[in-house]
């Protein structure tokens, strides 16, 4: 069994994000949505939790990072994803777990 | 009417919520009576000022652009805390360069962002009458 998580909480003022992280299992998916996607972004401790996560795949929704300006910030080895990518991962996945 | 000292503290990420939003219509409002007026940008609230935000994709009002008004209505004192920059991996330039004319100095274009540390902006924090937090 394989889950997609999805997290739409900020990483620096929610402890949504490390909970998500907590139950990622290897081969599991992170998609980062809304003001989840602050923790795909370069250069502080968040970024460093996610390189050290080697079994899981992270994905972040690209509309919610042009939104806020963040895409030349993007740390590397994560998948930017559209809505019609959301709906791909989702299918691909045997259920979905929507951190809020 | 007498000028006192307001001050707005923004501590949420635009979009995910409202409360970036609701915080700059309430200044704009507020512009309106000729108070002194501050701005404090802490946490998450440092995202708001990001340069390049587009919003066509997810079909919300990007009013990021209204920052870069604030210097027309006076509203000139922008404190953005420097140790929020640092734990979000972001610098000032990743941020919009906003600026003011100032009328007695032959409106000289100056820089309304004040980049300050935590201890400075408290103290600043503490000088103000009215404290309004989003």
């Amino acid at each position: 069994m394989t889950l997609l998580h999805t997290v739409n909480k900020s990483p620096f003022e929610s402890n949504t994000f490390d909970i998500c992280l907590g139950y990622a299992k290897d081969g599991s998916t992170v998609l980062l949505i809304e003001d989840g996607v602050y923790a795909a972004t370069t250069g502080h401790k968040v970024a460093e939790k996610i390189k050290n996560a080697s079994g899981v795949t992270f994905a972040v929704l690209g509309p919610d990072l042009q939104a806020r300006g963040l895409e030349n910030k993007l740390a590397d080895g994560i998948k930017v994803v559209d809505y019609e990518g959301f709906v791909k991962l989702v299918a691909e996945h045997d259920s979905v777990q929507s951190w809020l | 009417m007498s000028v006192k000292k307001f001050m707005y503290v923004n501590r949420k990420a635009p979009y995910g919520t409202v409360y970036a939003l609701e915080s700059l219509e309430v200044v704009l409002i507020g512009a309106a009576f000729d108070q002194d007026v501050s701005l404090a940008f802490i946490g998450d609230g440092v995202y708001e000022l990001t340069k390049g935000q587009n919003t066509k994709a997810i079909g919300q009002k990007n009013f990021s652009p209204t920052y870069a008004a604030l210097g027309d209505y006076e509203v000139n004192k922008i404190y953005v805390e420097k140790e929020s920059l640092e734990e979000r991996g972001l610098t000032l330039d990743d941020l919009q360069h906003l600026v003011w004319e100032d009328e007695d100095e032959d409106y000289a274009e100056k820089d309304s962002i004040r980049l300050v540390s935590r201890a400075e902006l408290a103290d600043v924090m503490a000088e103000q009458e009215i404290i309004l937090s989003f």
